[in-house]
């Protein structure tokens, strides 16, 4: 697992309180993973402290499983 | 039109003293003190150094750990005592019209945590306004009824009653009011507060509201002592049951006693000072008197607001004696805040818990740490020093006055059929 992929998980298992085994790629943050839409706005929030970075909300809301959460920071997050 | 009559039927309490009803009422027949230097932040530089803080509230293991962070802790213990007020009442929610049932919270500031952290945050950056999208739902003074309402699914009338430290006794006297014109079958009601933090102490400080005593602060809280030198912040929640009588009666439910009274006043004389005659307060007490039906010499006990401040104390000793005449020598007078200290929004409804175990169990819980009597304040008054005393109470009246000049009063009354 890439860095990016790890921290992104250690965020979604702090935040949302879930077990470690249910962030998977294709996990969804509302359907699976117990999301409600004020979490979602939290959880883009940590990733943009995290890796120091600004997310624009047109990409926030493109932004909906764990997969798609990292494919988007290892796109535009500066190694 | 009649008047449909409202009783307790369930008890929940998170204090200083005690986290449950049954350690609460222990502790304040004992006359255990709460107060203790404040853990939850560094008082290095502060004024006040002690508090009466809630002990041992584990909010993770009550709530999760996801939900405990999404809450801030006047909602955390909101939800602890009304878990137990429900329990204690035996309801069974999917048997009920969850549709007549509200809840009725008091609370005076809200989620002065959540406001604090989330300003600190934003001061410390570069102007970019990064909030948390929880920052406002869990701030507000009004989630905690609506948290209480989403846990148990309760879709009756739901809101918050503000009104500094008479919060809570005016959150009672609504839910008593709707039950009794029939509005709804039952309330949650009660309040809770959660101040204990840098900006509530630094700002109650300010004020030369608290009391400074942090060589003793065990004995900090005094109220009507000669030596009394301000109020000891206090934390937690009340929940009260309360219910109109034939659904009780319906559902076979305990009683605990009646509400029969609730009084509402204002000082109209300044922003934080009280009366200096104490005009509202005693208004308030004759306004719940005549509620009730009842004249003063039918008062056994009055839980006084008395939060050991200099210029509190002695004018609601000047309201009690104007509303009640002579009759001030036969009744029993204490302020649980001597030993709770002073629970805000909540104290109103954790007062009254402990007014309605007076009449239950016919002992006045005391007012503790006198020391020396002030001499502006008539001997013969029994202020309940020190001990608790054994008497039979069948009428107890609570009183709450709030910045700004708010005053509530309500009165309870052993349950007769």
């Amino acid at each position: 697992m890439s860095d990016i992929a790890s921290r992104v998980k250690a965020i979604i298992v702090e935040k949302l309180g879930v077990d470690e085994s249910e962030v998977t790629p294709e996990a969804s943050f509302t359907n699976d993973l117990g999301a409600d839409s004020l979490d979602t706005v939290e959880l883009i929030m940590e990733f943009e402290k995290e890796f120091n970075v600004a997310i624009p909300d047109d990409q926030a809301e493109t932004i909906g499983t764990v997969g798609q959460a990292v494919a988007y920071l290892e796109k535009n997050v500066k190694a | 039109m009649e008047f449909k009559r409202v009783v307790v039927t369930g008890l929940g309490a998170l204090t200083p003293i005690g986290n449950t009803v049954p350690e609460y009422w222990d502790s304040l027949i004992n006359g255990v003190s709460g107060a203790a230097f404040i853990k939850s932040f560094d008082v290095e530089k502060f004024k006040t150094k002690f508090a009466c803080e809630v002990k041992n509230f584990d909010a993770e293991g009550f709530l999760g750990r996801k939900e405990a962070r999404k809450l801030d802790p006047f909602v955390q213990y909101a939800l602890f005592s009304t878990e137990e007020a429900v329990k204690d009442a035996g309801l069974d929610f999917e048997k009920l019209d969850t549709s007549r049932i509200g809840v009725i919270w008091g609370s005076g500031i809200g989620g002065l945590k959540t406001f604090l952290d989330e300003v600190v945050n934003f001061a410390k950056g570069d102007g970019t306004p990064k909030f948390n999208p929880f920052f406002i739902p869990k701030m507000i003074a009004d989630i905690a009824p609506g948290h209480i309402s989403i846990k148990y699914g309760l879709r009756g009338p739901n809101f918050t009653t503000v009104s500094a430290c008479a919060s809570s006794n005016n959150s009672l006297i609504d839910a008593f009011n709707y039950l009794r014109l029939g509005k709804a079958n039952m309330f949650i009601t009660g309040g809770s507060e959660a101040i204990i933090n840098e900006a509530g102490i630094g700002g109650f400080n300010a004020m030369h509201a608290l009391s400074t005593r942090n060589d003793d602060p065990a004995t900090a809280s005094r109220p009507f002592d000669l030596d009394r030198d301000g109020f000891v912040a206090g934390e937690g929640a009340g929940t009260i049951i309360l219910e109109e009588l034939e659904h009780a009666l319906k559902r076979g439910a305990k009683i605990y006693a009646e509400m029969v009274g609730g009084g509402m006043s204002a000082d109209a004389y300044h922003m934080t000072a009280p009366h200096p005659e104490g005009l509202g307060a005693s208004l308030v007490m004759k306004a719940a008197l005549e509620d009730a039906g009842l004249v003063p010499a039918d008062i056994d006990y009055v839980n006084v607001h008395g939060t050991s401040t200099p210029i509190g104390d002695p004018q609601e000793v000047k309201a009690i004696t104007d509303a009640f005449g002579d009759h001030i020598y036969n009744i029993n007078i204490s302020s649980t805040k001597s030993m709770t200290g002073h629970l805000l929004g909540a104290a109103g409804a954790v007062e009254a818990i402990a007014s309605i175990l007076a009449l239950k169990h016919d002992i006045i819980p005391p007012t503790i740490n006198h020391f020396t009597d002030d001499p502006a304040f008539d001997p013969k008054i029994n202020f309940t020093f020190n001990k608790a005393q054994k008497r039979v109470v069948n009428i107890a009246q609570s009183n709450g006055f709030g910045f700004g000049g708010h005053n509530a009063s309500v009165i309870f009354k052993k349950y007769q059929q």
